[in-house]
Order: structure tokens, then sequence, then C-alpha cells
């Protein structure tokens, strides 16, 4: 059920502009991944060109390898909605359907491939996705009532669970985060740990302690200044990147020297 | 959405061994452009079956592709392509669509108006040309004569006391629902009956200029003025509606800095408010011009029709523009030789056409000229 | 937008502080006031003035009005017409300007999509007159072949039944002028709630997997569905008012079944057509009519403006 994801001389560009210039890195299947870094650096585009969401963006383009088991998302005739049906994301703000209730938002990436799925089949996919994503038994009473008017922690969950009912092989992370309280901050975390053990999950994160507290390894990603590309600095064991980073750069961030 | 990225040159051979699942079910390059090609061909046959015309042609050969090409998509990627494809392709022939007429409609004016744009035209009224006169024209025993002077005339002056009543009327009214009537009973249904003038058929509008005036002068009071009340009837929904959405989005932090300065209110308005909307305010009142000024209806009703030039709006029949247009081709000056009213008629419609275009770029230019800058869209 | 004032305006507005008095606050108060209340006693004078001229009318015996049989039967074939010819317009011009608006906001490419929306603009602009010159000089003439192929084909239809006009100035050819009229209408309107989609929504249908046109479906349509339905009924609403287009294409006549045929007639342009040379009762008789007309739009606009309302309670609660 998870795919490991190999980046091989990724350059994006946004029109003329190199947004991440040469990033090669490996990402193991079921792990957590979190991408760090100061804003601008690239790190969430980077993350969009995972499962192509970049192209959504005019002018964004991409130049290299992205390796899926070993399959090229960038190879000829690869259809990006195949792509991204593989391949989930969850954004930085909830964004369930507003027009849609809690049960249609969980069904919403499965209808579309099965348009004729039985009612059992379905309420089992909505309690096990809704159980995946630790939001079950918050809303089993109210499935019927539109997800917009949920929390927003359970609004994220409930777009967590909307991308793990398609069964992808990885889930990509958009800063979950940075839109929550606290509270729901937490539930997002132990949750991105349980998922783990299903999924590969990549996160981008601005929160260094969420990042160290819930990922197994970090790329940590920077700019040289406005204009410049970003680039990959360092990538390895996350206990070793906070703790014992090689590079200068990587220690004034992680120590908050800058950034 | 881009797809530059799919035609990139880079290619991976799947490891040995693995089926690869991101490629699987695409459509060949080729298979569209083939079914665009053999459209083309069927469609030109089903045509010749009933009977060959080129626009039978092309209608059947787009049927035949809407047809054809997304049940092949579906064929070869399945049912969710297909409806993807279909939608596509629907969405692209309705543009076609939608653009074949309105080319037409521009290409029909600029054709058959750029021969009859002369000094004749431009110049002189149609005072004295009576049949005789075109039949001689069409004969070819001398020029077309007569033109759209008088029109102009009327045009302007009947659109100037329009625009002189329903500006300060219409700025006002909308400076009373931003700045004084507070979400008031009074504001509510002011906004509400606005809303409802903006629906008035411009016929009705001009009924009502008649029908008052009727009352007040006698049953046949119809000249410059009476069409000109009519045309202030339909300008002022659209002066007030774009004012007042033009006032709304002058921050309230301007005014409340000019009212901590002591200043009086409405001081602020004239002086703070006004200046910071009046690009907006100004390329609004330039679009409500430019429709007004291309009505018909209410002018058939209220100003009458005139062959002479008439300057004064208050007394005498009037002809503008529109009406000119209509008159010339409804009922063309000579019966039997209707080619010259056509040519003062389609003429007439391009000099009306080119104003209202001046307008609408001048009202985009005034807007952007003025535009201040963290509010440009 | 500068939301500070500089200091030059501001110790101008300061002067003029001490200078303006107290009574240009209320004077200036009063003229916006009265200016309101003028609109209003405007459109009350509207209804007002055509209900009186056209008293005459409702107060006349049968045989006096035009037709000889009472006013309602002379008006109902024309209201009729109205609608059948403001519904051609609506069902051709609905889904070609609905998908117009998405090809500019979801298709085009942007360098192409905002000319076209520019052009879109422009063309609403164009004066009906012309949109009428063209129907009878162009487009009638383009579809007499047209109808003629359908008599002999779909004659078994009421609406297509022969023989056809010779001329095309039919209600189906007005049917079509409306459409093109209202088409920008529709189109210009649509594309503005289109490109309000959320982003965020577009954005997490793709990443679930949706094809484009799903996206359009799960995330476009549902958000932008109250704004077509007002854009059509406001469309609907231009469309029944409309005068040249139909006075100029039309060859009108009594009330029939065929599309095809020369026959039927609009109140607007029945009173276009006949207003100049009138007087006395007929006058007062188009006047009536102009009423009912004027009634008729009244109802379409305002059902229009009770679904915007719905739906700005719709979206404010999300």
């Amino acid at each position: 059920m998870s795919k490991r994801i190999d980046v091989e001389n990724l350059n994006v560009y946004y029109g003329d502009f190199l947004a991440v210039e040469d990033v090669s890195m490996g990402i193991d299947a079921r792990s957590v991944t979190a991408f760090i870094g100061p804003s601008g650096c690239g790190k969430s585009t980077l993350l969009r060109t995972l499962n192509r969401m970049h192209e959504v963006i005019p002018g964004a383009r991409a130049e290299g390898k992205v390796l899926l088991d070993g399959e090229n998302l960038y190879g000829p005739g690869v259809d990006p909605v195949l792509v991204r049906s593989m391949i989930g994301m969850v954004f930085q703000r909830p964004n369930p359907f507003p027009t849609m209730s809690i049960r249609d938002n969980v069904l919403a990436g499965v209808k579309l491939n099965s348009k004729r799925i039985s009612r059992s089949d379905a309420d089992d996919l909505v309690e096990g996705s809704l159980q995946g994503a630790n939001l079950w038994n918050e809303v089993k009473d109210r499935l019927d009532k539109p997800g917009s008017g949920l929390s927003g922690g359970q609004q994220q969950r409930l777009c967590i669970a909307r991308a793990i009912a398609v069964k992808p092989e990885v889930i990509l992370m958009d800063e979950p985060c940075s839109a929550l309280d606290p509270i729901s901050t937490l539930a997002i975390e132990d949750l991105i740990s349980e998922l783990k053990e299903e999924y590969t999950v990549v996160i981008v994160t601005h929160n260094m302690q969420q990042a160290s507290r819930v990922s197994d390894r970090t790329a940590f990603f920077n700019i040289q200044g406005t204009g410049k590309p970003g680039k990959l600095i360092e990538y390895g064991p996350t206990a070793e990147i906070f703790s014992n980073p090689t590079e200068k750069q990587t220690e004034d961030y992680v120590s908050g020297r800058f950034g | 959405m881009s797809t530059a990225s799919l035609r990139q040159p880079t290619s991976s051979p799947s490891p040995a061994g693995r089926r690869p699942t991101l490629t699987r079910n695409q459509k060949p390059k080729w298979l569209v452009p083939v079914i665009a090609v053999a459209a083309v061909v069927v469609g030109a046959a089903l045509a010749a079956l009933v009977g060959f015309s080129t626009a039978l042609w092309a209608v059947l050969a787009a049927v035949v592709f809407l047809v054809a090409a997304p049940v092949a998509v579906s064929a070869v990627e399945g049912r969710r392509k297909g409806a993807d494809s279909l939608m596509t392709y629907l969405v692209y022939a309705a543009f076609v669509l939608a653009v074949i007429p309105l080319i037409s409609v521009i290409w029909t004016v600029l054709a058959n108006g750029v021969p009859g744009l002369n000094s004749n035209l431009l110049l002189t009224s149609m005072n004295g040309v009576t049949g005789a006169t075109d039949n001689a024209a069409a004969a070819g025993d001398g020029p077309v004569l007569g033109g759209a002077y008088h029109a102009i005339v009327g045009t302007v002056s009947i659109t100037f006391w329009a625009t002189l009543m329903s500006v300060p009327i219409g700025l006002l009214t909308a400076i009373y629902l931003v700045e004084y009537s507070k979400g008031g009973w009074l504001g509510k249904s002011i906004t509400f009956f606005v809303d409802v003038m903006t629906g008035i058929p411009s016929i009705v509008a001009g009924l009502f200029a008649a029908a008052l005036f009727g009352l007040l002068l006698g049953p046949s009071a119809r000249f410059g003025f009476v069409a000109a009340v009519a045309l202030t009837v339909l300008m002022i929904p659209t002066v007030v509606k774009n004012t007042e959405e033009m006032l709304k989005i002058v921050p309230n932090e301007l005014r409340e800095a000019a009212y901590a300065l002591g200043v009086r209110k409405w001081r602020t308005i004239l002086k703070v408010v006004i200046p910071t909307a009046i690009s907006g305010i100004a390329s609004g009142v330039t679009l409500a011009i430019a429709r007004v000024i291309g009505e018909t209806a209410p002018l058939l009703v209220t100003a009458g029709f005139a062959t002479a030039i008439n300057w004064n709006s208050f007394s005498g029949w009037m002809t503008t523009l529109p009406t000119f247009i209509y008159y010339q081709i409804l009922t063309p000056t000579s019966p039997t030789n209707p080619d010259p009213s056509q040519q003062r008629a389609w003429a007439a419609a391009l000099i009306l056409i080119l104003i209202v275009m001046l307008l609408n770029l001048l009202a985009r230019l005034v807007a952007r000229a003025f535009a201040p800058k963290a509010a440009g869209r | 937008m500068s939301t500070t004032l500089t200091t030059q305006e501001s110790s101008a507005l300061a002067e003029d502080a001490a200078a303006g008095g107290r009574a240009g606050d209320s004077v200036f108060a009063g003229f916006s006031l009265g200016a309101g209340i003028l609109i209003l006693a405007s459109l009350a004078a509207v209804a007002l003035f055509l209900f009186l001229e056209a008293l005459p009318t409702f107060q006349a015996s049968a045989e006096e009005i035009t037709g000889g049989a009472g006013f309602w039967s002379y008006i109902w074939p024309m209201v009729i017409g109205t609608v059948i010819a403001a519904l051609i317009a609506i069902v051709i011009a609905t889904p070609i300007g609905v998908l117009v608006a998405l090809y500019i906001s979801h298709y085009a490419p942007p360098r192409i999509a905002k000319p076209v929306g520019y052009v879109i603009d422009l063309l609403a602009a164009i004066p009906s007159v012309i949109y009428g010159a063209w129907g009878t000089t162009v487009l009638a003439a383009a579809l007499v072949p047209f109808y003629a192929w359908l008599t002999a084909n779909l004659g078994f239809i009421p609406l297509f039944s022969g023989p056809a006009s010779q001329t095309g100035k039919t209600m189906l050819t007005v049917g079509i002028v409306l459409a093109i009229m209202i088409l920008p209408i529709i189109t210009a309107m649509s594309r503005e709630i289109f490109i309000q989609t959320p982003k965020l929504h577009e954005e997490a249908a793709l990443a679930l997997g949706a094809t484009r046109w799903e996206m359009i479906r799960m995330t476009v349509l549902p958000f932008a569905r109250p704004g077509i339905i007002s854009s059509v009924m406001l469309a609907l609403g231009r469309a029944l008012g409309e005068t040249m287009a139909v006075a100029l294409v039309l060859s009108g006549g009594p009330l029939t079944a065929s599309l095809v045929q020369s026959g039927n007639q609009t109140i607007a342009a029945e009173i276009a057509l006949n207003f100049p040379e009138a007087y006395g009762l007929r006058l007062s008789e188009l006047i009536a009519a102009g009423l009912i007309l004027f009634l008729i739009t009244l109802v379409v606009n305002m059902i229009a403006r009770a679904i915007i309302a719905r739906y700005k309670e719709f979206s404010g609660a999300n």
C-alpha cells in the first residue's frame, strides 16, 4: 500500500524563474519525511511537484525525475490525474467541499472512480477512513451534516479522511497545522504517526518542534537571497538534523538563529 | 493547467519485470487528430447526401467529431476521461458557436458601413431627400444624398440632457446610500427600487416619459427632452449602482482621519471620499452613457421622427442615430430602391458602434489612469 | 489606495473645518436624501402615469379595442409571443453562455482568456438596433434554407409546420437574435462567479485525482449555481423587454404555433411599431400593453433578486 519516492535532479520553474534547483533525495516507504526551511525556500513548491499539483499554477513546470517505486511521474504519457489519485494531498487550510455532507466529502474521491459503490461498502469505507483520521467518534452521529460545520481541526482531519479514502500510496501534507490551534495540532500530529504504519507521508512544516516530533527524516531547504532558487541543504535522520547537523546553515536554522 | 511537462523528452523505461502503472490506457497521440480528419470527411459525405453547403458541412463535421472523439477516448482511457474530453470539446465548440454570429455582426457593419461613410453622411441631414433622390442615386444619376447629421445632433443633445439629469441624481443617491443611510429602511427601499429600475424594459421607460408629458402638455408632446427623461430613468440605476460600489471601496480609515481633524461630514465626502473614488465613478458614468446612447425603443415613442436638423431639445421632433438606423431599414426613403437607405443605415450603425466602443475604451482608460495603485484588479 | 492623508491635505481640511458651517452639513445631507426620494417618487410616477394613461383602455367597451374582443384577448397573444421569443433565446443562450464562461474561466490559457473576456464585455455594449439590423438583413436570409429543411423533415411537429417563411423573418429568427444579444450577459455574469470559486476547493478536487470536468462539477458548478440562475433570470428579463431586435426582424401577425412561419408578435415590438401613429384610445391601449410588459419583467427580476439575496445568505454562512 505504500511506495517510495526518489527525486532525481529536479528543477522547478515559475515561468523563467528557477524556484527550486537540482534536488535529489530518496523518501522511504512507510516513513514520515519533513521538509523544513525559511519562507520562500521552495519546500511547498517541491511538495507539489511530487504529485504534479504544481501544474495547477499557471507557468509552473518541473524538469527532472520523480520516481514512484521506480516509475517516473514525468515520463511520457503519464496522466497527472492518475498520479494524483495515487499520491494524495492535504492542504494548508482545511478545504472540505462546502456543498457536500461529511459522508459525501469522504466519498468524493472514491465516487470519481467507481460510480456504483454499494451502500454497505460505502458505509464501511466512510467509517474506516474517518477512523483512520481519528474523526469517527466525533462525527458518526452527523454524517449527513455539511462538512463546513466542523471545527478547523475536525475539518482538517476530514480532509485527511477524504485523502486516505482513495487508498493512495503516498500522502503529502502542506503545512497541515498552520491554521489550527494547539490542541487540534496535537490531534493531527498523533494521526501522522499512525498514518506512517500504512502510508508514505511527506510533510512541509514551519514548526521545527513539529518536524522533530513527527518525522523520521528531515530535509532542510534554504535560499541565498531573494530571486535565488531554493536548494536542498541537508537531508538526513531527524535526530541528526536537529542535534548534530553537518552544515552550518542547518545548525543556524534549527537553533533559531535565523528564519 | 499546463501540459508543458507532458512533452518533456525525459523517458524512463520501467524497471524490468514491473508492469507500468502510470502510463496504462493512454490514448495514442494520433487518435484525436485522426478522428478530426475523419469527421471532416464523413461530414462532407453526409452533407453531399442532403445537398451540399459549407455551413452544413461544418455543422455535420463538428457533430460527428463531438460524438466520435469522446467515444474513442472513452474506449481507450475509460469513462471518466471520455466525459472529460466530451466537456472539453463542448466548451470549445460553444466558444466557436458564440463567436461566429458576433464576428458576422461586426463584419456586416464594417462591410456595409464603410462605403457609406462619407462627408455627405456626416455633414448633411435627410432634409429634402426624397424617394426620387434615392431612385436617381440607385439609377446611377448622382451620389447617394442625405446623411445622419441631424441624427448625430439629436443623439448628442438628448444624451447631454439625460446625463445632466441622471448624474447628479445618481451620485447624490449613491452618497446617501453609502454615507448617510446606514442600513435604514429608506436606504433599503431605495436600493430595492433601484434594482427594480435596472430591470425596466427600455420601451416602458419611453412610455413613462410619453405618458408623463402627455398628461402635462397634451397627447402629442414629443420632443428631445421627453426622450432625455426616458433615458434618465434608464441611466440612473446604472450610475447609482456603480457609484455605490466605488464609494464602498473607499477605506473607512480615510473618513476617520478626516473626522479626527474636525472636518465636517459633507466636506469629508466632497474633499476626501469622492476624489478617492472619482476614477471609478467617472468610468461608470461613461459606461452608462455608452449604454443609453444606443437605446432606440424609448426614442421611438418620445422624440418623434425628424429629417431636419434640430438643436432645440424643448421643441420639435428629433432623430437620433439608433432611430435613424431603425427607420432607414424598416421604411426606406424610396420603397422601390432601398439600397441608398440601407447604405445610410449601415454607415450610421458603424458610427454608433464606434461611439460606443470609444466610450467603453475611454471608461477603461479613465479607470486605469486614475486608479489607486493598490486597488488595481 | 493610500489610507493616509498628506499633511497638505490635512491642513487644507482643517482650515475648511472652521469655515464649513453646520448648515453645509444639513444642506448636503438634505440634497442626497432628496435625490434618493426623487428616485422612489419617479418609480412611483412610472407606475402611476402608465396606469392613468392606460385607464381608458380598461374602461372602454370590448368593441372599441383593437380586434374588437376586449383588451385581454388583444394582449394575450402578444404575451404568449413575448414569452415564446424570450424562452427560445434562453434555451439557446444558457448552455452556450455558461460553456463560454467556463472556457474563459477554466479552459482558455490566460493570455487568451483576458482579451476574450474584454470582447464579451464590448459585445454586451453593442446597441440592440444593430443586432436587429443584422438579424433582418443577414441572419433571416441565411436561415431560409434551414427552415425549409425543418418543415420538410420535422414538419409533423407543430412548432416546425410549414410552409416555411420565404424571408426568414420568423419567431425562431427572433429567438436566435435575442439569444445572441443576451449571450454576453450570461457569459459575463457567470464568468465573474466562476473565477470566484475558491482555489482551495478546486485544488482539493484535483488532488483527489479529479479530471478537469470532474473538478468543475464538484466545486465550480455547485458554488456558482445560484449565480448562474440569477444571470439567466436577468437575461430573461432583458429578452422579454427587448424591442428593436423583434420590431426589425419579425414579420408579425396573429398567434401561430409554428416558429418558422411569419406571425406572432411581442408586446414591445407592437408598441414600437404602432406608437408613432397612434392617438386617442389606441395610444392608451399601447400604454396598457407597456404596463403589462412592465409587470412581467418586474416579476422575473424580483425572482432573480430573491435568488441573489438567498445566495448571499448562503455564502455568508460558509
